[in-house]
């Protein structure tokens, strides 16, 4: 158990590495100052800027912001949808595949637009190389940019800096973060085995029983692997996403896929204590989510490496569970994985999570629930200081002082948009539509698991959805042809929208707001926010809701299933 | 009035991205991939004496009888089908899968406990019922189906349990083996990271060139 536990402390050690040099990047970036591209770069940022007919200069209002993120959005999921409903007749398709269902079409495109990758279909039998490559690769960026994007306006508008403009960001996320770094990440990665061809599957006799033949599916995979991790999309080329060996074929490339998932929300948290010039602050922050994240994964390691009791007693020695796992990975590189990527919303998986023991379940639940344990592509850092907003409140009203953060006032408006549409979205967009879901098991559910693992099933879809995370329990029958494929599609695609506009909206209303705020001189008074002290109570405030809102749901679920199986199956 | 020049502004850069990262990002990788690294980029594919394709080393095949090191439990059979009766489309695309089975799943418990029926045909055999039969120790990675199905590795305890019933019906020396094992094994990365596996259907293809 050492070894793995020592596997999991190194890369985490190169994860705290990473994130002053990517965060001081991305700060450098958004401020105008030099980079180290520039030279490079300038000039191609000219070149979109003119094709696009973006006036560079031009500062955004609020409403003006949020009116570019929702119209370029639009724009690219109608032009996603049509490539999907036209495959057929497109090139770059040599397994012949026709148009998918116009429900399966529309939720891809809804869950790929809003970077989330749920996905309701297997990917070597519904999408050509062409919607793959075309489709969903051109929303890995745009929509991973969008995140960054809204993010880095609500950073600015906390610190009393203009939102900015969205077009401008939207590019310089492409051309200064996503696109160079998956440059040289695809490129590593092909050396490390990932393919990277247009060509059909490559049919083998097997060699055991020539008569028998084996189908081996390719594709243009190693581009498509690292922007799926870097960008938090998590959508796989293959049905099994990063456990197939063409996605994540050993070591190496397991640990570029984890380092890519954690390195931009990790460093994001730097970038704020650089534009709010408060590093102090952004370390405590940063302390505080990785100690959660460490407990989780020790709670996780341990349940797995335990194993499945039931099944352990028929073998001659307890034995880690494997089911759903790959050798090469084993208990502590699939749960490293599965915990990360449960909590940086990337939704990539390299081990099956349904198949996990119910406190490992439980755990990658909770990461769903909470959405802050890094959190998704931007959005996630900016959920973070939705939190320390409410915790500024909830302590101001505890010692009787007015709630400042960095010396601007929390008013009503601020905690209505922060507990309402930030906060609160989350919960009624799972377990509203998880409800209707189990009060029609038979018609709408199609749960596989049956007993208390089946009520986790249909949380965690959309606890997925409503996160923007995209990982499953994925026995659930939620894809075409399945009877109940149609409501998941439709269902879930609401979460989806609602998980990830109404609280950008509400990001960007904030920010404005707190922008146009007189700074209040600091006092010995002034409640301070860079404290050990005070980052305490934001956990405490973090957890104590999370567990509010979901320990029904966990209770009932996964606590119980652990209970059914200690007790023997 | 503004609306139209929103939607138009938004047409305009989603056409300009989209040449930069879904056609030019993925062009500049695939002439990189296919002129430096070509073996990769085609997918490791493994080639017999005459040139044919005969695999691929990064992927698993199923392997059951006594004569070869057999491989994990998979949900697809590693992607195979009797071409004669492929209804389900297998060799038209390839697949991958997995159980999904919850730990508390009954099904689950049926696969590796096994399950009597007085109908034959619903009865099944424990995974860990053809292991005794076979000779082989119980590892979890023999009883428990891998995430992709497709699984290249197994354990090294895995591949050393087997050692004895592939070296008696091959006639072989079992050190011969051990020797084969260790050399098709894929180590940790860096000695540190991830687990290490024995490739089954490179030892297997090593095992039967041991013959000729």
């Amino acid at each position: 158990m050492l070894q793995g536990w020592i596997q999991i402390a190194l890369t985490l050690l190169i994860v705290v590495l990473i994130t002053p040099l990517l965060g001081g990047y991305i700060a450098r970036i958004f401020l105008g100052e030099r980079t180290p591209l520039d030279r490079l770069l300038s000039p191609l940022e000219q070149i979109i800027y003119r094709l696009s007919g973006i006036p560079v200069e031009t500062e955004m209002m609020a409403w003006q912001y949020i009116q570019a993120v929702l119209f370029s959005n639009l724009v690219m999921a109608v032009f996603v949808f049509t490539i999907f409903m036209f495959q057929g007749l497109l090139p770059l398709n040599p397994t012949d595949l026709g148009a998918p269902t116009w429900d399966t079409a529309l939720h891809t495109a809804i869950s790929f637009i809003t970077n989330t990758n749920q996905q309701h279909y297997s990917g070597e039998t519904t999408f050509s190389y062409f919607s793959q490559v075309m489709a969903l690769g051109f929303l890995f960026f745009t929509s991973a940019a969008t995140g960054i994007a809204v993010a880095i306006a609500f950073i600015r508008g906390l610190t009393g800096r203009p939102l900015g403009n969205f077009y401008v960001d939207l590019i310089l996320s492409i051309t200064r973060i996503l696109l160079p770094i998956s440059l040289v990440g695809a490129v590593v990665l092909m050396a490390a085995g990932i393919p990277e061809t247009l060509s059909a599957p490559v049919i083998v006799p097997t060699l055991e029983d020539p008569t028998v033949q084996q189908a081996i599916a390719l594709g243009p995979v190693a581009h498509f692997e690292i922007i799926k991790e870097l960008g938090e999309n998590g959508g796989g080329f293959f049905a099994v996403n990063s456990a197939h060996p063409f996605e994540n074929p050993n070591g190496l490339t397991n640990l570029i896929q984890i380092l890519a998932m954690m390195a931009i929300p990790t460093s994001l948290i730097y970038t704020y204590g650089i534009f709010a010039n408060n590093r102090k602050q952004a370390w405590l922050i940063y302390g505080m989510v990785f100690g959660i994240y460490l407990v989780f994964i020790g709670v996780a390691t341990i349940a797995e490496y335990q194993g499945n009791p039931a099944v352990n007693a028929l073998l001659s020695s307890p034995q880690p569970n494997l089911e759903g796992k790959e050798v090469r990975f084993g208990w502590a590189q699939s749960v490293l994985y599965a915990v990360t990527t449960t909590g940086t919303m990337c939704g990539a998986v390299n081990s099956m999570h349904d198949s996990f023991m119910p406190l490992g379940g439980a755990v990658l639940l909770a990461n769903l629930f909470l959405q802050i344990i890094w959190g998704g592509q931007g959005t996630g850092t900016a959920y973070l200081f939705a939190y320390l907003i409410l915790a500024v409140f909830i302590t101001g009203l505890m010692v009787g002082r007015t709630p400042e953060f960095l010396g601007r006032k929390i008013e009503k408006r601020e905690v209505v948009l922060t507990s309402l549409l930030i906060l609160l979205v989350h919960p009624i967009f799972i377990l509203i539509p998880g409800a209707i879901t189990l009060a029609f098991p038979e018609q709408l559910a199609g749960i596989t698991n049956s007993g208390f693992h089946g009520l986790s099933q249909v949380m965690y879809e959309y606890a997925s959805a409503a996160a923007n995370n995209g990982s499953g329990f994925e026995g659930l029958a939620d894809s075409q042809p399945a009877a109940t494929a149609l409501w998941w599609n439709l269902s879930t695609s609401v979460s989806l929208l609602a998980g990830r506009y109404i609280p950008m909206i509400a990001l960007v209303l904030l920010a404005d707001g707190m922008s146009r705020k007189p700074v209040v001189p600091m006092t010995t008074g002034t409640l301070r926010t860079d404290t050990g002290l005070f980052t305490g109570i934001t956990a405490g405030v973090i957890l104590i809701m999370g567990a509010l809102t979901f320990f029904p749901v966990l209770a009932l679920g996964a606590i119980a299933e652990a209970f059914q199986i200690a007790g023997g199956i | 009035m503004s609306i139209i020049r929103e939607v138009i502004k938004a047409v305009r850069i989603t056409l300009v991205l989209w040449v930069l990262v879904a056609v030019l990002y993925p062009g500049i990788i695939f002439v990189v991939g296919q002129l430096a690294l070509p073996d990769q980029a085609n997918g490791s594919l493994l080639k017999n004496a005459q040139g044919q394709v005969i695999g691929s080393a990064l992927i698993g095949q199923p392997f059951t009888s006594d004569r070869y090191f057999n491989s994990r439990p998979s949900t697809t059979n590693y992607s195979t089908a009797d071409p004669q009766n492929d209804t389900a489309g297998v060799l038209k695309t390839g697949v991958s899968g997995a159980s999904n089975l919850a730990p508390s799943n009954l099904a689950l418990m049926d696969r590796v406990r096994g399950k009597s029926n007085p109908d034959p045909q619903q009865a099944i055999t424990g995974e860990i019922a053809k292991l005794q039969a076979a000779g082989i120790r119980a590892t979890a990675d023999l009883v428990y189906t891998s995430g992709s199905s497709l699984d290249p590795h197994i354990t090294l305890d895995a591949a050393k349990s087997q050692i004895n019933r592939v070296a008696k019906v091959r006639g072989l020396q079992p050190n011969q083996l051990e020797i084969l094992i260790v050399q098709n094994t894929d180590g940790r990365f860096l000695g540190i990271l991830g687990e290490p596996g024995v490739n089954v259907l490179k030892l297997n293809l090593a095992l039967d060139k041991l013959k000729e």
